[in-house]
């Protein structure tokens, strides 16, 4: 009798055990939820104020004065865009290359050395790249570099524009070169994950049929794996739109639109990181909350299509 | 015939040339890494001396060191991991244990890697208005919460992959045996997965200890030594940050001595989580 009871009395225990665990766990799931979604809220709360007092006008107006409380975020968020296309386009062909050597072209013992490397590099703080930027980089470019980019790409026809400009050094291309720099690391440890999944047999199967390493890998592994690369760009290009401390130090912190890309600009991460705690006029801080909420926004959807098309490899290759 | 032969060599040279351009792309990919990495060291050595880890920060041009730097930096990273690898690590459980198949698993799975990847001067902006903003000034404790909210997604990822690696057969086993499900997974199924578990916390304390944008608005920083923490505190990211940017030469030169320690420790950090995890995978084999 007492032994039924005992087990009686344990099978309860573990049973309310269980669901006090069961509860505690899934509340800590939802609570990854309502931070993303309270991160979201709470600058959209925050930047009510700039939104509901310049409109439309906010996210098409140039004019940023804190002086005179005008607010206009398009400056900011061109250097955003300008300087992430920059480095994207630098950051995807290199890193496409770095992913085919360290997983065709090299020989098999100095593959997982150099991804490791690559991997670790990924790790190191943003802002000794920053730093880097302004101390090395920029001094040596407007040296050596952008004088001659002056003289002859300036002349083209057409593109010139872009490339004419003071040589000083830091501007939007120079945030979009530390940035590629930064980035290349992450897309291409993501690219080298990506061509690993292809399975063995099928580029076998292309070799036997005769085809060079390039053919394997421009017919066979781009077209299995290219949904998953262009994820691996886009959580790339998610990094590149959201990243601070590189690109605050060598971008110039000008409110400056122009189609020069050696003029100084700004972007939406440096400018908040800039003036955020030195903002004292509510206007100037909730147009700064409104800003970050652009970049959330931005940055929300290009992560979620990346995630997206990362996923389905995963889902293709649980079916293969 | 000499078609055929021709289109051959073709393809040989289109191959020759493909091979060619990865490895320059490797070899240029890696020369700016590596060249980064020697500016730092070369800059930051020459900066490191005994006053660096015993002296505080100092007015421009004259004698000091970062240690009220440093010791805010422990301090608050310590908090962030202890506010953020618990629930993080409890996420990470739901995820594998009780959510895994289920709808509301993936769409917190896909939430979770966007917070992962998420622009941590965001994060920023949401503990200022959450805690800076509601107590009316900059303090430690909003600096830390700002890096948990860094801490939690990595530890959530990290522990999800590895509980998930756990043979379902230790769990069958162990239930089968009549043991309640959550001492199954504090007792077995964590002790399996713990070398992975771990490395997540390592892997998030290395991604914490250099992030400067979301300390800038909460933690701030400050020229003296304190050890409150619903005070302002100073910090190695933004000091690092501020000395960087300033005209003193003094200041530069300490700035590229706490980014040579910042470096040195993050990449000593990483190297020792793949090393836990190394260990771990040839003993499970």
């Amino acid at each position: 009798m007492s032994t039924t009871l005992e087990a009686d009395i344990r099978a309860e225990k573990s049973a309310s055990g269980d669901r006090v665990f069961a509860g505690l766990v899934a509340c800590a799931g939802f609570f990854v939820l309502i931070a993303l979604t309270g991160a979201a809220v709470s600058m959209l709360w925050g930047g009510w104020e700039a939104f509901s007092t310049f409109g439309w006008e906010f996210l098409t107006s140039s004019n940023w004065d804190p002086g005179a409380r005008q607010f206009g975020a398009l400056v900011a968020i061109f250097g955003t865009l300008a300087t992430a296309t920059i480095a994207m386009l630098i950051a995807v062909p290199i890193s496409f290359g770095i992913a085919l050597f360290l997983t065709e072209v090299a020989p098999p013992w100095l593959r997982t050395p150099v991804a490791a490397a690559i991997e670790l590099l990924a790790g190191i703080p943003s802002i000794i790249f920053g730093m880097w930027g302004l101390f090395v980089l920029a001094p040596y470019l407007s040296e050596h570099v952008y004088p001659w980019v002056n003289d002859n790409l300036g002349e083209l026809p057409w593109i010139g524009t872009v490339f004419q400009g003071p040589p000083i050094g830091i501007g939007i291309l120079t945030a979009g070169l530390v940035l590629a720099v930064m980035v290349i690391p992450f897309t291409s440890s993501v690219m080298r994950e990506v061509f690993l999944t292809v399975p063995t047999r099928l580029k076998e199967s292309a070799y036997a049929l005769g085809s060079t390493k390039w053919e394997v890998v421009w017919d066979i592994v781009l077209p299995y794996t290219r949904t998953a690369v262009i994820g691996g760009v886009f959580l790339g290009l998610g990094r590149a739109l959201g990243e601070t401390m590189a690109v605050t130090f060598v971008i110039g912190n000008a409110y400056n639109i122009s189609t020069s890309l050696l003029e100084p600009g700004t972007s939406i991460a440096s400018a908040i990181a800039n003036e955020f705690a030195e903002a004292i006029d509510p206007l100037h801080k909730s147009s700064l909350l409104a800003l970050g909420f652009v970049l959330f926004l931005i940055t929300f959807v290009v992560l979620a299509i990346s995630r997206l098309m990362l996923r389905q490899l995963k889902r293709r290759e649980g079916s293969v | 015939m000499s078609g055929e032969s021709s289109l051959q060599r073709w393809r040989a040279f289109k191959n020759q040339i493909a091979m060619v351009l990865s490895g320059a792309a490797a070899l240029f990919g890696l020369f700016w890494l590596a060249w980064i990495l020697w500016t730092t060291l070369s800059r930051g050595i020459g900066a490191i001396n005994w006053a660096l880890f015993s002296q505080l920060t100092p007015p421009p041009n004259e004698v000091g060191g970062l240690l009220n730097a440093f010791a805010g930096s422990a301090i608050m990273c310590l908090m962030a991991i202890a506010f953020g690898a618990p629930i993080g690590i409890a996420a990470g459980t739901y995820l594998a244990e009780y959510a895994n198949f289920r709808k509301i698993g993936s769409a917190i799975r896909f939430v979770n890697d966007i917070l992962l990847s998420a622009p941590s001067i965001v994060l920023g902006l949401f503990v200022y208005t959450l805690v800076v903003a509601t107590t009316g000034q900059f303090s430690a404790i909003a600096g830390s919460i700002a890096l948990a909210f860094i801490v939690l997604p990595v530890v959530v990822r990290t522990t999800d992959d590895m509980l998930r690696l756990v043979p379902s057969q230790m769990r069958e086993a162990a239930l089968s045996l009549g043991v309640p499900q959550w001492k199954v997974t504090v007792q077995i199924l964590y002790r399996g997965a713990l070398g992975g578990i771990v490395t997540g916390v390592l892997l998030a304390l290395a991604r914490i200890s250099g992030e400067t944008a979301p300390l800038l608005f909460t933690a701030f920083s400050s020229q003296y030594w304190s050890l409150d923490i619903t005070q302002p505190m100073a910090n190695v990211p933004v000091v690092v940050f501020q000395y960087a940017a300033s005209p003193y030469e003094s200041w530069q030169a300490l700035a590229w001595a706490g980014a040579f320690v910042l470096s040195m420790f993050v990449l000593l950090l990483g190297i020792a989580a793949r090393l836990i995890l190394l260990r771990n995978r040839i003993t499970n084999e």
